[in-house]
């Protein structure tokens, strides 16, 4: 079948976009056991601090300047509204029984997405994301849509930027320390506080170069965006082992894959006509989530709890 | 002459509940201090109260004159207050370098870093030798001198050990308190909590034995060892 090369590329570009999120869910529960459902939002109001930008810049702006502009802009919203709720609304519950944060979470998003809905301009329905001219890319037989070619570039770039970080620098591995035994963390002198914080900002600059990708490649933005998308990251992070950041990106990789092959080629299957349609697709995400949880629940790459001795 | 570390009526709650009830004691430069105690004496609470983990009900702690009642935890290292926790606490996903880089964490000399590695590994050899893999995967006598060779890392003014004979067989407890008694001869100050108190004692200039809360005796290491209540109590004589 000589269209499988260009869906398995389709999965990798969609895959990447989930790791991207992926990596905050990820790197908040790895330092602070919280799975954080606002994440999803911050992803989302990155798309319009993009858009924002677009909107200020006079018309007829090349997308060569344009587009590193909407990255600030994105980062800037999502990273600010991100610290914000660490420090407002996360922090006075750190020694608060677990449930307490997670529902917090889910009223930031709720909240977060009734505030874009209510004061961004005609944000009710959906708002048209500014395009990248040029392309589709033809590599062989594989076609990269023009929209996905920033995913191209920014997926590897901040995954190495990202490594870079948690391994070589010694703020990452105060990251790391505190990930691993948060009071010896403190008797090393890292400020345990100071690195919650850099791990909610990483993790929204990474959701918004995400949503930057998601404005690209499906040319509008609205204000639910964040929900299944949301979903769909936290799948990919528990897919490649939550608390490891590596695995959040596999982890995304994974699930898209899987949906993008689930859905070009399970109505192939005698019996299964039905089950191939774009509706679909996010069930077999689902599907694929359940069926780590029950064989491999530590993740792809998540190790046993049994080593934390 | 001011002490190091003067601690006095010293008061932690976990809750309403009292685990340390107003304890005073001192620890001089150049001295092994140490506390000795069954479960649930509070020596434990008392040292990680030091280091800032637990905040105090009451009481004063003055390190080289500076009172730490307001310091924060990660703040506390970087004047000279090492804590090797109970447990030990290694970090197990991390290499045996990287948890001693980590001891240094607030260290920027790089020269004077290495150096100090290097002397972690000529005091434990079996470090050295291991350097590149998970400190997860090491016995738990080597954890015990990996937390110490990292708690020296920070080139403390007082390194406090907290049990560091537990859990370990005969034998490598014995090459763990000559590593104390190596470092003592090298001046470091120390505060040890211990329950093995006769280990603790043959080593120690000061002692001070520890009851639910209370330091319940006081006296030199010598004399504590000899002491008829002490050698009913911890030394399981009758």
């Amino acid at each position: 079948m000589n269209e499988l090369p260009q869906q398995l590329v389709n999965g990798l570009l969609l895959g990447s976009m989930y790791g991207l999120v992926a990596i905050g869910y990820t790197m908040v529960y790895g330092i602070v056991q919280l799975i954080n459902f606002a994440h999803g939002e911050i992803f989302m109001t990155g798309a319009f601090g993009a858009l924002t930008v677009w909107l200020w810049l006079p018309g007829g702006t090349t997308m060569w300047i344009a587009l590193p502009l909407m990255i600030v802009g994105a980062v800037v919203v999502s990273v600010a509204i991100a610290v914000g709720a660490e420090r407002f609304a996360y922090r006075p519950l750190r020694t608060a029984p677990r449930l307490a944060p997670l529902i917090t979470a889910i009223g930031l998003s709720l909240a977060l997405q009734q505030a874009v809905w209510a004061w961004y301009p005609e944000a009710k329905s959906a708002r048209t994301f500014p395009q990248i001219s040029g392309g589709p890319f033809e590599i062989g037989s594989v076609t990269i849509q023009t929209g996905d070619i920033f995913l191209v570039a920014a997926a590897p770039i901040s995954m190495a930027i990202l490594a870079y970080f948690v391994m070589k620098t010694r703020t990452g591995r105060g990251m790391q320390a505190t990930a691993q035994d948060p009071d010896t963390a403190k008797l090393m002198g890292v400020n345990t506080d100071r690195i919650i914080v850099i791990a909610f900002a990483l993790g929204a600059a990474f959701a918004a170069v995400g949503a930057v990708a998601y404005g690209l490649k499906y040319g509008e933005i609205n204000f639910r965006m964040g929900f299944i998308l949301g979903l769909k990251a936290f799948t990919a992070a528990v897919l490649g082992g939550i608390g490891n950041i590596y695995g959040a990106m596999i982890g995304g990789v994974v699930l898209g894959v899987a949906e993008t092959l689930a859905t070009a080629y399970i109505a192939d299957i005698p019996g299964m006509d039905k089950f191939g349609s774009q509706t679909w697709a996010d069930v077999w995400a689902f599907v694929l989530l359940i069926l780590v949880l029950l064989f491999r629940p530590q993740g792809l790459l998540g190790e046993r709890v049994a080593d934390r001795a | 002459m001011t002490a190091l570390l003067e601690v006095e009526d010293l008061r932690v709650a976990y809750g309403k509940i009292e685990a340390v009830k107003g304890i005073s004691f001192k620890v001089d430069a150049g001295q092994v201090v140490t506390l000795i105690g069954t479960n649930g004496a509070g020596k434990t609470t008392t040292l990680r109260t030091l280091s800032g983990l637990l905040k105090p009900v009451g009481g004063q702690i003055r390190f080289n004159g500076k009172s730490l009642k307001k310091v924060p935890a990660h703040q506390i290292v970087s004047l000279g207050l090492a804590h090797s926790p109970e447990g030990r606490h290694i970090f197990p996903r991390m290499t045996i370098e990287d948890n001693l880089r980590l001891g240094a964490f607030l260290r920027t000399d790089k020269p004077g870093i290495e150096k100090d590695i290097q002397r972690a590994y000529d005091l434990f050899p079996i470090l050295g030798e291991r350097r590149k893999q998970a400190a997860g995967t090491l016995s738990g006598g080597e954890q015990q001198m990996l937390a110490m060779g990292r708690a020296l890392m920070s080139q403390p003014k007082l390194l406090m050990l907290d049990e560091p004979s537990m859990g370990l067989s005969p034998i490598m407890m014995q090459k763990i308190m000559a590593t104390i008694a190596e470092l003592k001869s090298q001046g470091t100050t120390i505060l040890l909590v211990e329950q093995n108190a006769q280990a603790a004692l043959s080593l120690a200039d000061q002692g001070h034995v520890m009851e639910i809360g209370n330091i319940v005796l006081s006296g030199s290491g010598q004399n504590l060892l000899h002491d008829e209540s002490v050698r009913k109590a911890y030394l399981g004589e009758d």
